[in-house]
């Protein structure tokens, strides 16, 4: 087996394919996930559908807790912790721009780093629109927000981050689904209908229906339940925020809104799952088998974590004491938050989302045509 | 009642299981809930604990109705007209009809213990109406039975193998394990055959023994069934009968399972260490032709075969472990094989020109006048590069344990039994099945024996 530090890199290409092809002479655990099917399906096993059958892997370890041939057997197959480091290795291939690399193979570092540079940057922006002593003075009624930092301003610390994000983020996509997509066999709606369903039920987070070896030999669904937490979450303050633009904009209320607000409930809701499911993966990951993943891995995990707690608790926080003098600096800690979650969108963990889509379309338009 | 698997277990349990495959975990379960004292001891370590259930896949019993882990039925009569098949009619007829009986509560029973089978709807599965499959495998059902046991409040321990048994007239004694003395009210063996044991073997195989690849557990020795016949206990089966199936010569380690085998030699011939062709390639279609392949080979020089094909022939063939040897050409081929190369081009040339391809499907082509023949799936052998898999046999079991009665107690070879003494699972095996195969058959064997020695003990220790 490679060095920890020699993990994700192409030097892993080979250990990949040797596993896999003992998986495919196998095939005991065909009745985990789409995988081991999908992998009988690509005997060949390029490098293209190496990165395919890592992306379709959703990391549930079963695997290797029911694996003949794991360690110490003298094959020593670990196929959880194979696709993790080619997981790696394929976004790593898919950063733009590619100087970039450096912030996802550091990925805490750079994490804390961003974190601390956009929390300064939102402060530098309050100072040029505010002394000093305002920050730290109650500020109450319509507008207290934006007199800490105008609307606009806010508008465009969101969108400018997210634009770059988007076009980071689509330009390492589109290459990916030219790569790994079988042939030109259109994506019909019925495809991405049953994608979505994948991914709303996560079918391959779930043993088969057993559950995952979210710990150890033992199953469990809480990664699963958690991993679903966390997306309503965040989905939920997604929706927090385009009902806010909407009161702003279309109906011209100003915030803060009342507590029994659209805006303000999904958003608490929102704020509760996301500080609940990072803190839930956080132990969880904590606890967990190391065997089945790499150092690497659980830090970049370990990193949008940590993000999405700052954005969370932040985010409460300022619900719960927006009348008090602790607003403006919660404010800009909380917009500091969403803006490195921003920025560092492209070079971290919330990437996997738009590979795995992928590769679950694909396995859909397979097994649509197999049917 | 929660006890630790690390505490010091008790010198004198009510029931002692020897073995930490998938009889001893039925028999300890079976045994502790019904309310005796169980210790385990598994000889292997923790990570390979379970024996050759590590590679199980699937086991057979019977349905008069479709379910949920098989199609269509498969009913008591036809299970045991394949066993009688299989066995020629030599297996003891109480014991067959107790396992085929039994079959059909295992699904419930493995459920119950936390275990998963595979449903057939997943869609996923190779179509199989005679046996059900585990979700995973066997080490995933390992885990499953493991964790049930430690719950139930059986006591586990690993790298424990008994070494030694001590009766005094019919009566199990003493189990010592190293220097340990254990005193159970009663003991169920369940470790298994001795295909891990060389010089075991060799009593009966002679030399070629040394030419076998043990495909499944390390841990499968001999030791025990060796002082058997000294103590006055019962042997049964052959000594020199083995489940043979070939494997690829270059994986020469124990634990092989599964994936070792080769499986396509209809797709090309197989010759011996002098270029010989020996057999039909394709002459057997049944389950039993991996097994056919492994008996050959062991009676072959050095062991080992080697089946040979064209690129064509590899175009067709299914993923195996290691690539096959390459060669561009035939002599470069024997070569690397060690193989006369004038033997080898003689085999080829005889069998290519042998070869009536009489319409479009391979399937059908065959040769003529041509000893051996290849009655199916004659294809030329000509297309470079060439390509050789080297075969050895690849033990998984013997045939030859102690003999018991239909109680599962161990029998003296005066007649009469050792009162407290049981066995269940490979090791009495060869009481019902002296020879000959069936898939999921093993798998069967342990859990109905395993459940049945387990109560039997308990009820004897409640006494």
């Amino acid at each position: 087996m490679l060095a920890d530090d020699r993990l994700e890199t192409a030097e892993w290409l080979p250990e990949v394919r040797r596993v896999l092809q003992i998986c495919n002479v196998c095939g005991y655990c065909n009745g985990f996930c789409d995988v081991f099917d999908a992998a009988r399906r690509r005997p060949a096993l390029h490098d293209a559908d190496l990165a395919h059958l890592a992306n379709l892997c959703h990391g549930c370890r079963n695997c290797l807790y029911a694996c003949q041939y794991a360690p110490p057997h003298a094959l020593a197959v670990n196929l959880p912790r194979t696709l993790t480091a080619m997981r790696q290795h394929v976004y790593r291939r898919g950063i733009w721009p590619t100087a970039l690399a450096g912030v996802f193979q550091h990925s805490g570092l750079s994490t804390v780093i961003v974190i601390f540079a956009a929390i300064a940057c939102v402060l530098g922006l309050a100072l040029l629109n505010v002394p000093a002593a305002m920050l730290v003075r109650p500020q109450q009624g319509l507008g207290a927000f934006y007199r800490i930092l105008p609307w606009d301003t806010m508008v465009l610390l969101g969108a400018l981050p997210l634009a770059w994000s988007s076009l980071a983020i689509g330009i390492g996509l589109r290459r990916y689904w030219r790569v790994t997509r079988p042939d030109s066999s259109p994506v019909t709606l019925a495809v991405l209908g049953a994608a979505l369903y994948d991914i709303l039920i996560l079918r391959n987070l779930r043993g088969g229906g057993a559950g995952c070896n979210d710990f150890d030999h033992r199953l469990s669904h809480q990664r699963r339940r958690l991993h679903q937490t966390l997306l309503t979450g965040l989905l939920l303050s997604f929706a927090a925020t385009l009902a806010a633009t909407i009161y702003h904009h279309a109906l011209g209320w100003e915030a803060p809104y009342p507590v029994l607000s659209l805006p303000v409930l999904t958003g608490t809701l929102g704020g509760i799952s996301m500080a609940v499911a990072s803190a839930g993966l956080l132990w969880l990951t904590w606890r967990e088998d190391r065997i089945p993943t790499t150092r690497a891995a659980r830090q970049f995990d370990h990193a949008s974590l940590l993000l999405l707690s700052v954005v969370a608790v932040s985010g409460l926080s300022l619900l719960v004491w927006r009348d008090t003098a602790a607003m403006g600096l919660l404010l800009v800690v909380h917009l500091g938050g969403v803006l490195a979650l921003f920025l560092l969108l492209p070079y971290s963990k919330p990437i996997h989302a738009g590979y795995r889509a992928i590769a679950l379309v694909i396995e859909a338009l397979e097994q649509s045509r197999q049917a | 009642m929660k006890l630790s698997t690390s505490a010091q277990p008790p010198a004198a349990p009510d029931v002692l299981v020897v073995g930490g495959g998938t009889a001893a975990l039925c028999a300890a379960i079976s045994a502790r809930r019904a309310g005796a004292s169980v210790v385990l001891l598994e000889q292997a370590p923790r990570m390979q604990r379970g024996g050759n259930t590590r590679h199980s896949r699937n086991l057979r019993v019977v349905h008069e109705m479709s379910t949920a882990f098989s199609a269509g039925t498969y009913s008591a009569a036809e299970f045991e007209a394949d066993l009688l098949r299989a066995t020629g009619g030599r297996g003891d007829p109480a014991l067959t009809q107790q396992l085929v009986q039994a079959s059909a509560a295992i699904p419930e029973w493995l459920l119950a213990a936390g275990v998963r089978l595979q449903p057939t709807t997943s869609g996923v599965l190779p179509v199989s109406r005679k046996t059900v499959f585990l979700l995973g495998g066997g080490m995933f059902m390992l885990n499953a039975l493991y964790d049930t046991a430690a719950r139930l409040g059986v006591i586990i321990r690993y790298d424990a193998g008994v070494t030694a048994l001590r009766f005094s007239d019919r009566h199990l004694e003493q189990a010592w394990v190293g220097q340990e003395v254990l005193r159970p009210r009663t003991a169920i063996l369940c470790s298994g055959g001795a295909q891990a044991d060389q010089a075991w073997l060799e009593r009966s195989w002679g030399a070629a023994a040394r030419g076998f690849i043990n495909r499944g557990t390390p841990f499968a020795k001999a030791t025990l069934l060796a002082s058997m016949p000294r103590q006055g206990i019962m042997l049964t089966g052959d000594p020199g009968a083995a489940y043979l199936v070939a494997v690829d010569a270059r994986y020469p380690n124990a634990d092989g399972g599964i994936v070792t085998r080769i499986r396509c030699m209809p797709l090309g011939i197989v010759v011996d260490a002098t270029g010989q062709r020996r057999h039909d390639e394709s002459g057997d279609t049944a389950s039993t032709r991996y097994a056919l392949w492994g008996q050959r080979l062991a009676t072959w020089p050095r062991q080992t075969g080697y089946l040979i094909l064209d690129a064509a022939g590899m175009r067709d063939a299914p993923p195996s472990l290691y690539p096959p040897l390459l060669a561009d050409s035939l002599d470069a081929l024997a070569m690397r094989l060690q193989i006369p190369y004038a033997a080898l081009a003689a085999t080829l040339e005889r069998y290519n020109t042998a070869i009536i391809s009489a319409g479009d499907a391979p399937e059908t082509w065959r040769t003529e006048r041509l000893q051996p023949p290849k009655s199916r799936d004659a294809r030329p052998i000509t297309e470079p590069p060439f390509a050789a898999y080297p075969m050895r046999p690849g033990i998984t079991w013997t045939y030859h344990g102690v003999a018991v009665d239909a109680r599962l107690r161990v029998q003296r070879q005066d007649g009469g039994h050792i009162d407290n003494l049981f066995a269940a699972g490979m090791i009495m095996a060869p009481n019902l099945l002296p020879s000959g195969y069936l898939s999921g058959l093993a798998m069967t064997i342990g859990i109905v024996f395993g459940c049945l020695a387990g109560t039997g003990a308990a009820d004897y220790a409640r006494r």
